[in-house]
């Protein structure tokens, strides 16, 4: 464990500190701290409703905070705006249903963020589109419309999306739990190429296969909590807090 | 019946479906980017432009048109505009279709899912970018239907400016009564006039409908 972070360069790439949000009088996330370092792959995982998907969605201000601070690369989440559509760029994300954009063929989804925020050559934008497609395996379906696909191919279709931007980090919130079982694989092996490629990842899942062969630090999130920060191996063999063990029997029983 | 063909009757019918056109084209032209702005403006995060747009609507969609061609016609005048009298139609006619056409698509936008627009800002796209390039197609889109009423109507609604000076179809009518010809005669030749210019609009919106489908 010691070894795995030592040989990392430590350049914080996240750093979230002293986060606070709430819903009302629904107080999601409470105290946050957490730093992700470059080429870090970081699993979210919790129960239902402990705030896993709203912390994910800070991160690129898709849900703002009400305390705290959040950096990326060095400089503070901009406010709504030009600086903040700047930003954003740099932090990919891939949504547990999709979101492809439904009207776009498959290329077109991949080219529109390149040439429309990048501001790339269209030729330029379409050969790095099919070579990103190629990479998860979707090279062939590049004309056909998302509706068309299924739900894996869609996933691995959002992830080249997200790709195109050349972000510095990707945020994965729940990337397999629309899928069927046979589907599920297909995009974790793309995840995990990417993992094994010095990709900067945050992820939340219930994949422990995943967790266990990709993942360098699994953070146990409660209530709004981190409960427990831990490798995984560790983690799902060993659990220190109460709670995770508690939700681990679980998982693990059905 | 054979109205039309006697006389330069023709010529006065063709003049008159012209103006029809032209003025209904006009507006419609108007009416779709003054619907678009102010669609924009009312699920903008922006308080002004939200209460702008939803003034905008209060008052366009609640006012009767003849209304509305009275306050154009008589009122610019009195702040010193002088417009021509098409002009006017056209201003009436595209404020008043475009707060229908920005209603209409403010109800395509709620059937776009959130998470459109969530996957667009992620990627970095502007409000304007997300609006335009994901959101607006999408919603355009699932109210074509509705959408083609709200021009199918307009040519009806264009009839109006015939009371205010502009020589359209519908005034032709006037022409021809006063020459004596059977008023039913005439409404006859009239109102297939208009049923051959609304037919043309619904089938376009069919048209466009079929076309836009295969990427659904
Ligand atoms: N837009 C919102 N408005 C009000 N409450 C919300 C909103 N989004 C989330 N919540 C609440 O915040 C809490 C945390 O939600 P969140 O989606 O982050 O949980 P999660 O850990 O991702 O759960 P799941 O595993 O079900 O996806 C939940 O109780 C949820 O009901
Ligand atoms: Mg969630």
């Amino acid at each position: 464990m010691t070894e795995t972070t030592t040989e990392r360069p430590a350049t914080p790439l996240v750093v979230l500190s002293g986060v606070n949000k709430s819903f009302g009088a629904h107080h999601v996330l409470q105290d946050i701290d957490l730093t992700v370092h470059q080429g870090e792959v970081v699993v979210l995982i919790g129960p239902s409703g402990s705030g896993k998907s709203t912390l994910c969605r800070t991160v690129n201000r898709l849900e703002t905070i009400d305390s705290g601070s959040i950096t990326v690369a060095g400089s503070p989440l901009p406010a709504e705006g030009r600086e903040l559509a700047r930003l954003r760029a740099e932090v990919g994300m891939v949504f547990q249903s999709f979101n492809l954009f439904a009207h776009k063929t498959v290329l077109e989804n991949v080219v529109l963020g390149q040439v429309k925020v990048r501001r790339t050559a269209r030729a330029e934008a379409e050969t790095k589109a099919r070579s990103l497609l190629e990479r998860v395996g979707m090279a062939a379906h590049a004309d056909k419309y998302p509706a068309q696909l299924s739900g894996g191919q869609q996933q691995r279709v959002a992830i080249a999306r997200a790709l195109a931007m050349d972000p510095k980090v990707l945020l994965f919130d729940e990337p397999t739990s629309a899928l069927d079982p046979e589907m599920i694989t297909e995009v974790l092996d793309v995840m995990r190429a990417l993992a094994a490629e010095g990709m900067t990842m945050v992820v939340v899942t219930h994949e422990m296969g995943f967790a266990r062969s990709a993942a360098n630090r699994v953070l146990f999130l409660a209530d709004g909590r981190i409960v427990e920060e831990n490798t995984p191996e560790e983690f799902f063999t060993n659990p220190r807090s109460e709670r995770a063990k508690d939700f681990l029997s679980k998982i693990l029983h059905h | 019946m054979g109205i039309p063909f006697e006389g330069n009757n023709l010529s006065l019918f063709w003049h008159g479906f012209v103006q029809t056109v032209l003025l209904s084209g006009a507006s419609a032209l108007l009416a779709l980017v003054l619907g678009t702005l102010l669609a924009a403006c009312r699920v903008s995060p922006v308080p002004v432009l939200r209460a702008f747009g939803t003034g905008w609507v209060g008052v366009f969609r609640n006012t009767p048109l003849t209304l509305l061609f009275f306050a154009v016609t008589f009122g610019l005048p009195r702040v010193d505009v002088h417009l021509s009298a098409f002009v006017c139609a056209m201003l009436a006619l595209g404020c008043y279709t475009g707060s229908f056409v920005c209603e209409v698509l403010r109800a395509g936008i709620n059937t776009v899912p959130i998470g459109q627009a969530e996957a667009a800002r992620s990627l970095g796209m502007t409000f304007g970018q997300t609006l335009t390039l994901v959101v607006l197609p999408q919603a355009g889109r699932a109210v074509l239907g509705p959408l083609s009423s709200v021009f199918i109507a307009l040519p009806r609604n264009s009839a109006i400016a015939g009371a205010f000076n502009v020589a359209e179809l519908y005034s032709v009518q006037q022409t021809l009564s006063e020459q004596g010809y059977a008023i039913f005669a005439i409404f006859f030749w009239i109102a297939l006039a208009y049923l051959c210019i609304s037919a043309t609009v619904g089938l376009l919106f069919r048209g466009l409908e079929r076309r836009l489908a295969v990427g659904a």
